[in-house]
């Protein structure tokens, strides 16, 4: 961010690209090269430009003829959202239902098309596609629809003597015109998940959905125009001008799923409207391996949390593991075995892993292992296809601390494992970096799990397993720190997209002269005296209060 | 609210990007060394902040006599008796509010279960006003210390009497190595906002607002802002007249003379009834200010010449001057005006644009009452929106239509000593809540944690992904009984 913002107590206005564009790369490169999308021969590459309006994202997708999404244009699709959300079309319980059974009904009757979009941009393997977004998907919406009357019932509260006589309620209210702006890795859940939220707390949505997964981001604009009420919730497609136009444009919520880079792109956009944010942002994620687990459980875990998920590029993937010195061979043989179970040995024909998302992604991830001081510690894998986008689950044995790989988040197939002493260790090195978006634990002694869940700083943690806690509604998904801020899942995700109304209610009986000037001396001792509680002191000063 | 510059006395060292770079640093490390984690640190230092009011309240008083004019009874009242409720609150609920939330776990996870943690965020900066000055800089604070953060508090400048002794008292009663006040204006400011902190909590204006939340950017660091508004006061003919002017009294002039963001800065109300509303505010007035109120102790002063001229401002502009059916009297060399009453002010005049924040009060009418709703929602959310009324409907329309940070029917702004009830704006009137449980809430992390063991471990979850487990997986997530049952017996048979 050094130098995208001057100053000047005006506002922080941008000061990039020469006009009032705002710099916006695309999510999880902190490079400042353009992300490429691998190219169909028949189409000429494909770049993500950063520079002018007039060279804009030529989106795969959106064809040519289509005019360019601009700020006017973004300002006008807002101002028709506000409308309607005034004319309190989406407030409705009804309203809300129906549109969270479209997303249901959505999803159940296009299941071949999501599968094969995200196979499209991401080789994704089809049970992966069902079991992480799809299934996830359902069920939000179910439980969106189970619980929705009770999420919008207002919550009486008990009121303090100060109000006496009256009574209170928490009302929640819809904030009003919202912005998701999502991301590719996982494009159908993160798209559609805070979505859900948004609907199901009576809001009017845009979707801004990634452009670096370009047929789910045309599969939603086309589902979500067939299944959804179009008045209320739309789908812009597009890149850095159609983000960079939206972002321009007062919202009353954005949740943006990213990089912690553009994540800081978009709030400081927001703060000019005072709007509130939730950035979802990443991080890397440690697993600490104890030397007393269930080996096998506990490699087959680590695979599912981290190659069996997309291949390593999901947020909350294990970035890097942290043993003990004696145990890290057993562990490293362990995975061996289990990778060869589970994608056989020649891991880069397996049709089970997803591939990288583009050649962008896939040169940094190659970068990161060709580091002199990182090429060597590989123990298994290593091996790379860069036509087919494919890297082999890669484990690396004591990388240095100060090599790339250990200083960005590594989105990607690479594991390195670091080793200490003794376990405790793993705690201070894991709160001397930035706070992750997840911390887990592998061990199966509990002074160990407390010690762990006291005194690591993380977003979520899970204990012996990796990022199932996410599928777990009754918690809070979100990151802290650098890993982001607000949180979404269930409940939350109501409350994420509603402004809690603190309401109080007074009859006009028992009006006491007490609070009312003129302020005599003997009010001020009552009014003491009843606000500190103190019986005594409230008996005296009433028997002077009437006595006088 | 405003916060501007004030010539800073020279001679004083001043507080750069250095200085507070060092001090992050220092607040940091005694932070990462666990010291304000422990029950016994925040109960010590709410106790501390407890104590500190006791002892001190006269002094707290005579700082705010000084920097506002503000009467005693407003002082201890609004200011000391309401924070030490904080501080008693917090006290007694502490280890409640400490105790992990369990959580239940779904099918996808068995077995396995999960908790909700409150952990504190670390070093959190306060950035505090000057209309309350002792209750709204610590009142944050109390939910600060109560999640276990390190804290600084940067008092405002322009009530320099509160700020001085703050800085005096926190050092006295709390622990230095772990809460610190910084005094000083914009260069301070700026030097503080320069900084990464893990919340920042700003009380004060929107525009001021934004280049907190735009500094904050820089650092991912999340804010809470406490802005204001025009919050409106609709008063419908169906009311008791005598309680309800009273309470809008009470709430505009009795709360440090209209200098308070929750203050009714304008109303509502039918053609037929103001003049009935107008006469019953006339003689209200009178009974608590006396008839000469520009010399009344019980009526704050205003803040500084800036302001008083501002307001002197938004009188004087020619749509408005005319309109003024009660009050208008004002003394500069005193910076005091009289509460006045100004009546049908066109809604293109300038005190109908902005935040009036001070002791004047338009009226405005409508024929029928329903019509206020749309007038309060066609403008920037307000942090509060009051109505009085006896009518049940309308009570449910306004509270389900209008859009507001908090609302009361009924009264004005008590809402804030009620600590069940978030309080918080929307919109223009900020982001973010805090007092009660939620100020806890505000300066801590919820962490969810899943635990689980290594037993019951099935192989439907990993690859290589064959057609029985998708066929299974599938089943599952519908919940098809049958047809789960006849995907375990193909996987059984495979």
């Amino acid at each position: 961010m050094n130098g995208v913002y001057c100053n000047s107590l005006e506002g922080f206005r941008p000061i990039s690209g020469g006009g009032r564009r705002l710099i916006f790369r695309c999510p999880f490169t902190d490079k400042s090269k353009l992300p490429l999308l691998p190219a169909p021969a028949s189409c000429p590459t494909i770049s993500l430009c950063l520079c002018s309006a007039s060279t804009s994202a030529v989106h795969p997708v959106m064809a040519d003829n289509k005019d360019v999404f601009d700020t006017r244009e973004a300002s006008l699709l807002v101002r028709e959202l506000r409308s309607i959300f005034k004319s309190g079309r989406t407030k409705s319980y009804d309203w809300r239902i129906s549109q969270l059974k479209g997303i249901e009904r959505m999803m159940e009757e296009r299941e071949k098309d999501i599968v094969e979009a995200l196979h499209l941009d991401l080789s994704r393997p089809e049970l992966e596609s069902i079991i992480a977004e799809i299934s996830g998907l359902k069920s939000a919406s179910k439980k969106a629809m189970k619980e929705l009357k009770k999420w919008m019932m207002s919550e009486k509260v008990k009121t303090s003597m100060t109000t006496y006589p009256s009574s209170a309620e928490i009302v929640p209210e819809p904030l009003g015109v919202v912005l998701i702006i999502s991301t590719w890795n996982y494009p159908f859940l993160l798209s559609l998940d805070p979505v859900i939220g948004a609907i199901a707390a009576g809001n009017t949505v845009v979707l801004k959905p990634s452009e670096v997964a370009p047929a789910t981001s045309s599969l939603l604009a086309k589902l979500l125009d067939e299944y959804l009420d179009n008045s209320a919730i739309r789908v812009i497609e597009g890149a850095v001008p159609e983000a960079t136009a939206l972002l321009e444009q007062k919202w009353d919520k954005i949740l943006y799923t990213g990089s912690a880079r553009v994540g800081r792109i978009v709030m400081a956009a927001a703060a000019r409207h005072l709007t509130p944010v939730i950035l979802e942002l990443g991080g890397k994620c440690p697993a600490i391996v104890d030397s007393n687990v269930k080996l096998e459980v506990c490699a087959r875990r680590i695979i599912a949390g981290k190659w069996a998920a997309n291949c390593g590029q999901a947020c909350i993937s294990i970035d890097y593991i942290i043993t003990t010195k004696i145990f890290a061979s057993k562990l490293i043989d362990a995975l061996k075995q289990a990778l060869e179970e589970s994608f056989g040995e020649n891991p880069m024909e397996s049709k089970d892993m997803s591939r990288i998302v583009n050649l962008f992604h896939f040169k940094r991830l190659v970068g990161l292992l060709d580091e002199d001081q990182v090429t060597d510690k590989i123990v298994l894998g290593g091996q790379r296809d860069e036509k087919l986008l494919k890297i082999a689950p890669t484990v690396l044995l004591d990388v240095p601390e100060d090599s790339q790989i250990m200083q960005e988040e590594i989105f990607g197939p690479l594991l390195p494992i670091l080793t200490v002493e003794t376990l405790e260790e793993s705690f201070e090195l894991i709160n001397s970096r930035q706070k992750p978006l997840a911390a887990y634990l592998f061990t199966n002694d509990e002074q160990m799990k407390k010690k762990f869940v006291q005194n690591v700083y993380a977003g979520g943690m899970a204990i012996n397993d990796a990022i199932i806690h996410v599928t777990v509604p009754g918690l809070p998904f979100g990151g802290v720190g650098e890993s982001g801020m607000g949180a979404y899942h269930g409940k939350f995700s109501f409350d994420a997209f509603s402004h809690k109304k603190g309401v109080l209610y007074r009859g006009f009986e028992g009006d006491s002269s007490l609070r009312y000037p003129p302020y005599t001396q003997k009010k001020q001792t009552l009014m003491k005296a009843l606000l500190n509680g103190n019986i005594i002191g409230i008996i005296l000063a009433l028997i002077k209060w009437y006595g006088k | 609210m405003g916060s501007e510059v004030v010539e800073k006395s020279g001679g004083k060292a001043s507080f750069d990007v250095g200085a507070a770079a060092e001090l992050v640093e220092g607040l940091r490390g005694a932070f990462a060394a666990g010291r304000t984690r422990s029950y016994h640190w925040r109960q010590s230092q709410l106790q501390g902040l407890l104590k500190m009011t006791e002892e001190h309240e006269q002094e707290i008083a005579d700082s705010l006599r000084a920097d506002l004019s503000k009467p005693e009874f407003e002082s201890f009242i609004y200011e000391a008796a309401m924070l030490k409720n904080s501080c008693r609150l917090a006290l007694k609920e502490l280890k409640r509010w400490m105790v992990p939330e369990k959580a239940k776990t779904s099918v996808t996870t068995f077995p396995s279960s999960a908790e909700i943690l409150s952990e504190p965020l670390g070093v959190v900066l306060i950035i505090s006003a000057w209309n309350y000055p002792y209750y709204l800089s610590l009142d944050p604070v109390v939910g600060a210390i109560a999640a276990g953060n390190a804290v600084v508090l940067k008092p405002s400048e322009v009530a320099p009497a509160t700020s001085s002794l703050l800085a005096k008292l926190v050092g006295e009663y709390l622990d230095a190595t772990c809460v610190r006040v910084v005094e000083g204006a914009v260069p301070e400011t700026s030097a503080l906002l320069e900084q990464k902190w893990d919340k920042i909590f700003y009380t004060g204006n929107g525009r001021v607002g934004r280049i907190i939340m735009a500094a904050a950017a820089k650092h991912l660091t999340p804010v809470v802002l406490e802005l204001g508004g025009k919050s409106p006061a609709v008063v419908d003919s169906d009311t008791d007249l005598k309680v309800s002017c009273r309470r809008i009294i009470v709430g505009k002039w009795g709360c440090n003379n209209g200098q308070a963001c929750v203050s009714p800065d304008y109303i509502i109300t039918t053609k037929d009834y103001a003049p009935k509303l107008v006469d019953a505010f006339k003689h209200e007035l009178e009974k608590f200010y006396g008839k000469n109120p520009l010399g009344s102790k019980d009526l704050s002063r205003i803040v500084n010449s800036n302001h008083f001229s501002r307001l002197s401002k938004l009188l004087d502009d020619d749509k408005v001057s005319g309109k003024v059916v009660h009050g208008g009297q004002r003394d500069e060399s005193e910076l005091r005006i009289e509460p006045t009453i100004l009546l049908d002010v066109p809604r293109d005049s300038l005190i109908m644009e902005e935040e009036i924040f001070g002791p004047l009060l338009p009226i405005l009418t409508v024929t029928k009452i329903e019509e206020s709703f749309d007038i309060i929602n066609s403008g920037t959310k307000p942090l509060a929106a009051y109505l009085f009324t006896n009518d049940k409907k309308l009570k449910e329309k306004f509270v389900t239509c209008v859009m507001a940070g908090g609302m009361v029917v009924n009264d004005t702004t008590v809402h804030l000593a009620v600590p069940t009830v978030p309080f918080g704006g929307v919109g223009e009137s900020g982001m973010g809540a805090y007092h009660g449980k939620f100020s806890f809430d505000a300066f801590s992390h919820k962490k969810a944690v899943v635990y689980r063991s290594f037993m019951g471990d099935a192989a439907l979850r990993y690859p290589p992904y064959t057609s029985l487990k998708l066929r299974l997986m599938r089943a599952l997530i519908t919940g098809r009984l049958f047809t789960i049952l006849g995907a375990i017996f193909g996987l059984s048979s495979d």
